[in-house]
């Protein structure tokens, strides 16, 4: 973090509250450039929440969130849309447009958001299926008509098609088998390096939080109480963390029975 | 003395969730038409939702507007021939349904129909995160989803009722010529005499207002849905009873302002 540039992504002091549920309680993060962060947590800790300020699709209560040294919070709407810009997304379910064919769905920003016309941007979403391992013929498919898998490769040839600067990517391998998260982790990483992005992944899958991480971050009670270079993550001393990445029911933390 | 408390509390925690709904809905509304007047502009969105709203809405439309020029013509023969004013059926027919029964029956029919799809295919999106897909792919989710509803809905409606205009008055040719034996030619004279292009305007104008209730309505609740399949079911049942008791009281504000007023 020693260089003149400010980190790509920096949030200080993030709360959000939803009526009297807290869900993030002072949240401090900072993703440099090129560096792949993920942030670890148990179901209902805020993960996504956190994700979901950061892009502006909820409004933080108090607090900072910088992009490239830009503070977001308190922009209008329009000034926010220019900066989503700058990123890709890959949502835990998916989301893709069931009214649209696959190839629509990932030529998407391009038609509508960088204003390609639809030839062109076609021919990007097919090149970028193949990236992630998907014929043509798929482009002209249905999003009903593919399996999960199938589904998770078409929303992150959705999120990478624009070339974004950042990735987020939501839960990416939640419903997936092994091999198939497996498949997931190593087009991430592929995707990522390719683009040089920057990339904050949420999850709770520690097999794939090792693979494509370069730094860990572990959410509880709405702050992040741990945050440490991948590696290291299985010689730290902390209850809670230990707790989760071994999968324990017996630990400091304790199940919360509401979602946020 | 608690007691009142608490039925006063009750008053005012009623009045209160109204007005912040209300608020919530207007707020909403100046959004949806603000967007409607600034680019982008998805002119092949619109076009999509006019085939849907308009064309697909057709043959439901042109059923109820035959069938209710059926009864009205048998209503008013029943009732007017006790007076001996049995010749005044054409007129009725025809004064009825372009003023009332036109663009109030095809805008609740429009209501079922369309109002329930766009809150079920928006709640759909809001609670399967496509909504948020599309902020995320820098596209304004009012320019891409509501306007061109919206849009849509306003400039069909009237074509729909203009439609059901002309099969309502069918309709009651139709009975008056073949079950009361009038005489068609005589018929058709009488409804050609009494047509006022005034009544068919009043009439575009009504259909035009609950074209844009119908689809402002599907809109805001689909928009707003919360809380799964579930949610999505409340957000369409919101949607048809909303948009179909803002018809009747706009018809009755609208009638007010059009016929009565001038």
């Amino acid at each position: 973090m020693s260089d003149t540039h400010p980190p790509k992504i920096e949030v200080r002091g993030l709360k959000k509250s939803f009526g009297r549920k807290v869900v993030l309680d002072g949240i401090d993060l900072t993703i440099g450039r090129s560096e792949s962060v993920v942030v670890i947590g148990g179901s209902g800790t805020g993960k996504s929440v956190l994700a979901k300020c950061i892009l502006g699709l909820l409004e933080a209560d108090e607090g900072s969130i910088r992009i490239d040294g830009e503070e977001m919070v308190g922009r209008r709407a329009g000034e926010r849309e220019r900066a989503m810009r700058k990123f890709g997304m890959l949502f835990q379910g998916s989301a893709l447009f069931d009214s649209l064919p696959v190839w629509e769905n990932v030529a998407f920003g391009l038609i509508q958001g960088h204003g390609k016309n639809r030839r062109e941007a076609k021919e990007a979403a097919i090149k970028t299926l193949a990236s992630v391992g998907l014929g043509p013929d798929v482009g002209e498919l249905r999003p009903a008509e593919l399996s999960g898998g199938m589904q998770k490769r078409v929303a992150l040839a959705r999120a990478i098609c624009a070339a974004p600067e950042t990735i987020i990517f939501d839960e990416p391998t939640t419903g997936l088998d092994p091999i198939m998260g497996d498949v997931i982790n190593d087009l991430i990483l592929k995707c990522v390096h390719q683009l040089g992005a920057t990339a904050l992944s949420i999850t709770h899958d520690m097999a794939s939080a090792r693979k494509i991480s370069d730094r860990i971050a572990m959410i509880h009670r709405g702050k992040i109480i741990w945050s440490g270079p991948t590696a290291s993550i299985d010689r730290t001393s902390n209850p809670y963390v230990e707790q989760f990445i071994h999968g324990r029911a017996e630990g400091p933390i304790q199940m919360e029975v509401r979602a946020p | 003395m608690q007691a009142i408390f608490e039925f006063l509390a009750s008053i005012g925690g009623v009045t209160l969730r109204f007005l912040a709904a209300s608020g919530r809905l207007g707020l909403f509304t100046l959004a949806a038409v603000s967007h409607c007047v600034r680019p982008p502009i998805y002119p092949r969105l619109i076009g999509r939702q006019m085939v849907d709203i308009g064309y697909y809405s057709l043959p439901v439309v042109g059923l109820t507007a035959v069938f209710t020029g059926m009864v009205l013509a048998l209503q008013t023969y029943t009732g007017f021939s006790n007076f001996t004013a049995e010749s005044a059926v054409p007129t009725v027919v025809l004064l009825s349904v372009t003023r009332e029964l036109g663009p109030v029956i095809a805008g609740l029919m429009v209501a079922g129909r369309i109002g329930a799809a766009i809150a079920a295919e928006l709640g759909t999106m809001r609670v399967t995160d496509q909504i948020d897909a599309l902020t995320t792919l820098s596209t304004n989710p009012y320019k891409y989803l509501v306007v061109p509803r919206i849009v849509a809905g306003t400039i069909v409606m009237p074509m729909l009722v203009f439609v059901a205009d002309i099969i309502g008055v069918f309709g009651g040719f139709l009975v008056g010529s073949y079950r009361l034996r009038f005489n068609p030619a005589a018929y058709i004279q009488r409804t050609a005499d009494y047509l006022q292009t005034n009544d068919v305007t009043a009439g575009l104008v009504k259909a035009a207002v609950f074209g844009f209730v119908v689809a402002l309505m599907g809109c805001y609740f689909g928009y707003n849905s919360r809380g799964g399949a579930q949610g999505v079911g409340a957000a369409t049942t919101y949607a048809v009873v909303s948009a179909s008791i803002l018809i009747l009281l706009l018809d009755y504000v609208l009638t007010a302002i059009l016929f009565v007023g001038r």
